[in-house]
């Protein structure tokens, strides 16, 4: 049980997808303007990030093992993820419209998102069972949501400040995540 | 058919991938703590794109319009499976180690992608195999710039030989995750200013 605990905390604080392994930049670079959007982008992510790892697991070990093809694992995964975006968009649209429309536009960029992947990716490399597999999911998601609303305050505030030219827009951007990423570095011996 | 050389010129400076684009980062975040891996990403995506902006633009008038994005994606991952094999085989162990969940993940790196549906999919094989020259040398040479800047501040050597006396002070942030922000923060504001002194 403590194991469990331990895995979702460390996925979450000390080996957060964003800032300690640079997966999920590009919408962690491109929808953290406003703290509104990204907490969409946010809750969006672990919905699809924890499916998928579930869903991943099951492809893994059902199919690709079963059959011995572990060697398609890359684009095994990649069309599960891009078709389960889909089917998660399809019946998000038909079951819950107002999920839907908060979602809306943020879960067809989750495609590309590759700390998806990556989870994916991770699991199957480690060797995790399907709670395992599960909980790191759910628990990368977590730091990612975490990572990009705290971004986007920050953000927020920068907007009004005076800046060289040169440092406007992406540069003091990487800059601030680079700070919050010390801030991170002060996890790694939590566990 | 275009000027092949303004085609790839385009690709290493106009259209950068990584500076003025600002695509592709998580690798570009990832692996550039010595200038041998930028390296190593750089050649292996570089190869991806080249091999799949081929196939792709001779395939686009077969695909029908709906389905081109998962067309594309088992296109990439087929090559990138391949690129996978061929680094295993004869890599370097280490240099393969220090790629490791990186290598998959180029499926998902949206040069490849964004190439092959703004460039390989309105234009002839050849034109696409010069497009995917040019922003393979400018993806590789962003790379190789930051895992340069960072291996020589951070570790005072380059390419893995020692440049700086072993006493200088190593300021070793540069290496590890918050120095890989820094560092492209700053090169990206070097790269801002002098494209705004020559505008």
């Amino acid at each position: 049980m403590v194991d469990y605990v331990l895995l979702v905390l460390a996925a979450i604080f000390v080996n957060n997808y964003v800032l300690s392994q640079f997966l999920g930049i590009c919408p962690f670079l491109g929808v953290s303007k406003k703290v509104e959007t990204s907490a969409g982008m946010g809750a969006a992510v672990i919905f699809v990030m924890t499916l998928a790892s579930a869903v991943a697991y099951f492809i893994y070990e059902l199919i690709l093992v079963k059959l011995g093809i572990q060697y398609l694992y890359n684009i095994a995964f990649i069309l599960v993820i891009a078709a389960l975006v889909q089917f998660v968009e399809m019946f998000l649209k038909k079951s819950s419209p107002s999920l839907y429309q908060a979602l809306g536009v943020y879960l067809p960029l989750i495609t590309t998102n590759c700390a998806v992947l990556g989870v994916a990716v991770t699991n199957m490399q480690r060797g995790y069972n399907f709670l395992q597999s599960v909980l790191n999911g759910f628990g990368g998601a977590v730091g990612f949501a975490l990572a990009i609303v705290l971004f986007a305050g920050i953000r927020e505030r920068i907007e009004h400040n005076n800046l060289p030219k040169a440092f406007e827009g992406f540069p003091i951007a990487l800059i601030a995540a680079g700070l919050m990423s010390i801030a991170f570095l002060g996890f790694q011996g939590l566990i | 058919m275009a000027n092949p050389m303004k085609i790839i010129k385009n690709g290493i400076i106009d259209e950068n991938p990584t500076f003025v684009q600002v695509i592709g980062m998580c690798p570009t975040l990832a692996v550039t703590s010595s200038a041998i891996n930028g390296l190593g990403m750089g050649v292996s995506t570089a190869a991806v794109l080249i091999c799949a902006n081929i196939v792709i633009s001779l395939i686009r008038n077969f695909i029908p319009d709906q389905v081109r994005i998962p067309a594309f994606v088992v296109v990439i991952a087929s090559f990138v499976t391949i690129v996978d094999f061929v680094l295993q085989a004869y890599a370097p162990t280490s240099l393969y180690n220090a790629l490791g969940l990186y290598i998959p993940l180029i499926v998902v790196n949206c040069i490849i992608l964004g190439r092959a549906e703004a460039f390989a999919s309105k234009n002839n094989a050849i034109d696409s195999f010069f497009d995917g020259v040019g922003q393979g040398i400018g993806f590789t040479l962003a790379l190789c710039i930051l895992g340069l800047v960072r291996e020589f501040i951070g570790a005072g050597t380059a390419f893995g030989i020692r440049v700086l006396p072993e006493a200088f002070p190593q300021t070793l942030v540069l290496i590890m995750a918050p120095g890989a922000f820094f560092a492209l923060g700053v090169l990206m504001a070097v790269f801002n200013s002098v494209k705004n002194k020559k505008a």
